[in-house]
């Protein structure tokens, strides 16, 4: 994989949100799986979608939706869950977490021809979070910075959901 | 290095990190009761094998110096040097030392001088004046010319110059004196019996020829060609024993043969032929010459056709496993095993899913109700509880292998600070789980650093206020229940709560007009920054310690309650799970999501009907027999939606010795509740501590009692 001034040519997973092309690099999913059962976790955000089992392992699932300003999911035959690996600062293991996503479309190779930067204004998403812009078919898709999405969304619920220290100490 | 090479070193390093571990809680042991020789020897016997295994793996520093303080341990161990404090110290120095030898094979410096001065020191100890000059020569030398590369041959000539000065101390030598009277020593009245009290005055003395003795001392057989033997253990030297025997010389013949140092523990046992050499009754070739001639047992069985060969062979070979057994079992006289520990954990988890998949399969049983299903389904149940109390014990440890650290911190944070400080430490056998164990011991190590530094006043000021000069530090670890009570108690001077306070307000921790009771007042010291202290040292004051303590503890689902009175001392109480894998929980539901209420903290579970609701007016209390017992709807709490049904279930817990209810929809029963962590992601998730899977493969939500009862408690404060 050529690195160039952040963008990443190669391999990329497809997936939608509420009708618009997303995808991540392959190499940062682990595995897509069907919708399950989804145990929500009380008194928690609203993209914290729950949790699953997955093969006895407790894993944390978030509605990728939700966390980019959109509506939260509504779950239809085609709604997956792609199970990712998010490095967070201060974790010495990647992070297993699953995304929620209305369906997941295909592996497309992207050479660095095919992927433009991002555009300053106009996306209406913290443009952190995008790596790029992807081109495929004169559709584009959205190349995002999953690792940055989740874990700097992460931070936020810290700091959100933070007790006072008095509350702490008493 | 290659890869093995590396592995080897690790395994060194492991090993010597324990035995220097241990080394330490002999030391302090030591120094509490000096004249137990036991102790002595351990601590003798550490450093051997530090050495030993040190030079087998090739740390050379390590085993050289090592053995320079094995050497001075050797005589204390023979009492040549007596156990002071200032023997103590340098031995926990040069342990220090080793440590950093260890550490600094990673690439850092080493600090040879220091090293050096350990040793001199120690052996000014032992020797006379004689030796400590050579040395302080030798160590002058040292300084002046010589580069600290080479201060090694320093340390050896001093070595040297000391084994000189030890070889000139008399020492125990067995002698044995042989007295083969002539033809005319009886009859020219000669008395062998009176010799014996004139060498026992030299030392202690035996007869060996006693069957002749009787016939000599009654002076009849004067014509027997027998000899009498003694042997005298003696200081006094070969030429004192002569002198005693210069009046029977004439008529005797006399020898007396040195018999080695009796100094020497490591001479035991001799073999019969060894000794005859010794005394010159046969000579080294004719034992050989007769040895050779002495065929192996085996051989000899065989030819009388007692036995076959093939079973010879079988049997020598069992003797060599057996040889080799017992020298393993020398080597560690308690038999374990090292498994990394990442091995363990796997077997964990796998123990875990085995005990999920063994509740799924009882509950289809039980659904199918097949009469031969239902013991082979019973057993492996019975099978898996077991297997998994035993897995668990496997990650056990006593807490008491901390507690040698522990004791060192005081005794050097003490003196440091010029305090008087006795630690005393109860419930050592106290097991925990492994992680908790290690994950322990930084808070502890903050919370007796404060009780020393900012609790146990100095010695002047105790006696003024009527205390002993000497602080006393408890460290106790106890059962209670399904959890671990770990208290960290002093006698010192308390906390100054309106000096916390003004401070807390001050910081802006706490609004000035709050009114706080005493004990939230006290726990305040858990907030970041706060810190009482006047001035900050090296030791603590700078408030961070007691937050470090608090999120520790909070990550291994403990909790932490401090306790104080003003001039009296201070209590921390901490108190944690025994293990962190699996607990005992009662299945619940409200709404559609399970919950697990750990089963420990469940005292009964009761009906809550309209009727009662009704009867309360809306307040969330229920009259439980004579009480009443207030509740927190888990639907209400988890701001779940849905309408509840008619007649609820409550659950009354047991939340800081309080029963409260948890009113949810249905009891569903015991679950063996496997906890899995709610991953980073909901780290933060409140009221929750966990969560399981169950039998049918979803998710339940385990619910952290206290924290809710807190919660609504403080909510509830907030509304009124």
């Amino acid at each position: 994989m050529a690195e160039q001034g952040g963008i990443t040519s190669g391999q990329y997973l497809s997936f939608t949100l509420r009708e618009e092309a997303f995808s991540v690099e392959i190499s940062k999913v682990r595995e897509v799986l069907d919708v399950t059962t989804l145990t929500k976790i009380p008194r928690m955000p609203d993209y914290l979608a729950g949790v699953i089992n997955l093969r006895s392992n407790v894993v944390p699932v978030v509605d990728l939706g939700v966390v980019l300003g959109m509506p939260p999911i509504a779950k239809t035959v085609n709604t997956c869950i792609m199970i990712v690996d998010i490095n967070v600062v201060g974790e010495a293991l990647p992070v297993q977490m699953g995304v929620l996503t209305d369906s997941v479309q295909a592996v497309l190779d992207l050479s660095e021809e095919d992927i433009e930067s991002v555009p300053k204004m106009g996306t209406n998403l913290n443009t952190d979070f995008i790596k790029g812009m992807g081109r495929m078919n004169e559709k584009f898709l959205i190349l995002l910075d999953i690792d940055r999405v989740l874990a700097s969304e992460g931070k936020a619920v810290l700091r959100e959901m933070g007790p006072s220290v008095l509350a702490d100490a008493v | 290095m290659k890869m093995s090479g590396n592995e080897y070193a690790e395994a060194f390093r492991e090993e010597a990190a324990e035995l220097l571990a241990e080394l330490e809680t002999s030391l302090l042991e030591l120094e509490e009761s000096p004249d137990d020789k036991k102790l002595v020897g351990r601590v003798f016997r550490n450093m051997h094998t530090l050495k030993g295994s040190g030079s087998m793996f090739g740390f050379d520093d390590v085993a050289t110096f090592a053995h320079q303080v094995e050497t001075v341990l050797d005589k204390v161990r023979n009492g040549d040097i007596p156990v002071s404090k200032t023997l103590i110290d340098l031995t926990l120095e040069a342990r220090d030392h080793i440590k950093k030898l260890l550490e600094s094979l990673g690439g850092g410096e080493i600090d040879a001088e220091s090293g050096l001065a350990i040793i001199a020191a120690m052996n000014r100890l032992g020797d006379g004046d004689a030796s400590a000059a050579v040395l302080a020569e030798a160590e002058a030398a040292g300084s002046a010319t010589v580069q600290p590369v080479s201060t090694e041959p320093v340390v050896r000539e001093a070595a040297v110059a000391k084994d000189e000065a030890a070889r000139e101390e008399p020492r125990l030598v067995h002698y044995l004196v042989r007295l083969e009277p002539g033809p005319d020593f009886f009859t020219g009245g000669g008395d062998i019996a009176a010799l014996v009290p004139e060498l026992a005055k030299l030392g202690e003395c035996t007869v060996l020829a006693e069957c002749c003795q009787d016939r000599v001392t009654r002076q009849e057989a004067c014509d027997c060609d027998s000899f009498v033997d003694f042997i005298v253990s003696t200081a006094a030297g070969e030429n004192a024993i002569r002198d005693v025997l210069i009046f029977v010389e004439s008529s005797c013949k006399v020898t007396v043969t040195e018999g080695g140092a009796g100094s020497d523990g490591e001479e035991g046992h001799k073999r019969l032929g060894e000794i005859l050499v010794e005394r010159g009754d046969i000579t080294a070739e004719g034992l050989n010459r007769a040895l050779s001639q002495q065929r192996p047992l085996g051989e000899i069985l065989v030819e009388n056709e007692l036995t076959s060969p093939l079973r010879v062979e079988s049997a020598l070979v069992a003797q060599r496993e057996l040889d080799k057994k017992q020298n393993a079992a020398k080597a560690a006289a308690s038999e374990s095993i090292r498994v990394a520990a990442d091995k363990l954990d796997r077997l964990i988890d796998l123990v875990g899913e085995l005990v999920v998949t063994q509740a799924r399969l009882s509950e289809i049983a039980s659904a199918i109700e097949h009469p031969g299903l239902a013991e082979p389904v019973e057993e492996v149940e019975r099978l898996t509880a077991e297997l998994r109390d035993s897995v668990l014990n496997v990650r056990m440890m006593a807490i008491g292998i901390t507690f040698g650290k522990f004791r060192r911190l005081v005794r050097d944070l003490s003196s440091e600070l010029g305090k008087e400080v006795r630690m005393v430490t109860s419930g050592a056998e106290t097991e925990l789980d492994k992680t908790v164990i290690e994950r322990l011991s930084e808070p502890l190590i903050h919370l007796i650093r404060n009780c020393i530094d900012h609790g146990i006043e100095a010695p002047a000021e105790r006696l003024a206020k009527g205390k002993s000069a000497e602080g006393e530090i408890r460290l106790i670890a106890s059962y209670a229940g399904a959890q671990v009570l770990i208290e960290v108690i002093d006698d010192g001077r308390g906390i100054d709560s309106d000096k916390l306070f003004a401070k807390a307000v001050e910081k802006g921790v706490v609004k000035a007009g709050a009114e706080l009771s005493r004990e939230e007042i006290n726990n305040l010291i858990f907030a970041p920054g706060l810190s009482t202290a006047a001035k900050v040292s090296n030791v603590s004051g700078r408030g961070v310690g007691m937050d470090v303590v608090m999120n520790t503890i909070r990550g291994l689902k403990g909790k932490v309650v401090v306790a104080s009175e003003a001039g009296r001392g201070t209590t921390i109480s901490i108190r944690l799970p025994l293990t962190l894998a699996i607990i005992d929980g009662l299945l619940v539901k409200a709404g559609d999501t399970h919950f697990v209420l750990p089963l420990e903290q469940v005292e009964e579970c009761v009906e809550l009907s309209r009727e009662d609701i009704a009867r309360f007016h809306g307040r969330r209390v229920l009259q439980v027999r004579d009480h009443l017992v207030p509740y927190v709807r888990l639907r209400d709490f988890f701001a779940m939606d849905g309408e509840r049904p008619d007649l609820e279930q409550m659950v009354i817990v047991h939340a800081d010795g309080d029963p409260v209810g948890m009113v949810l929809d249905n009891v569903i029963g015991e679950h063996q509740t496997v906890i899995k962590s709610l991953g980073w992601v909901y780290r933060n998730a409140e009221g929750l501590s966990g969560a399981t899977i169950l039998g049918n493969g979803e998710v339940a939500l385990i619910v952290d009692v206290a924290t809710v009862v807190k919660q609504a408690r403080d909510a509830e404060a907030a509304s009124v």
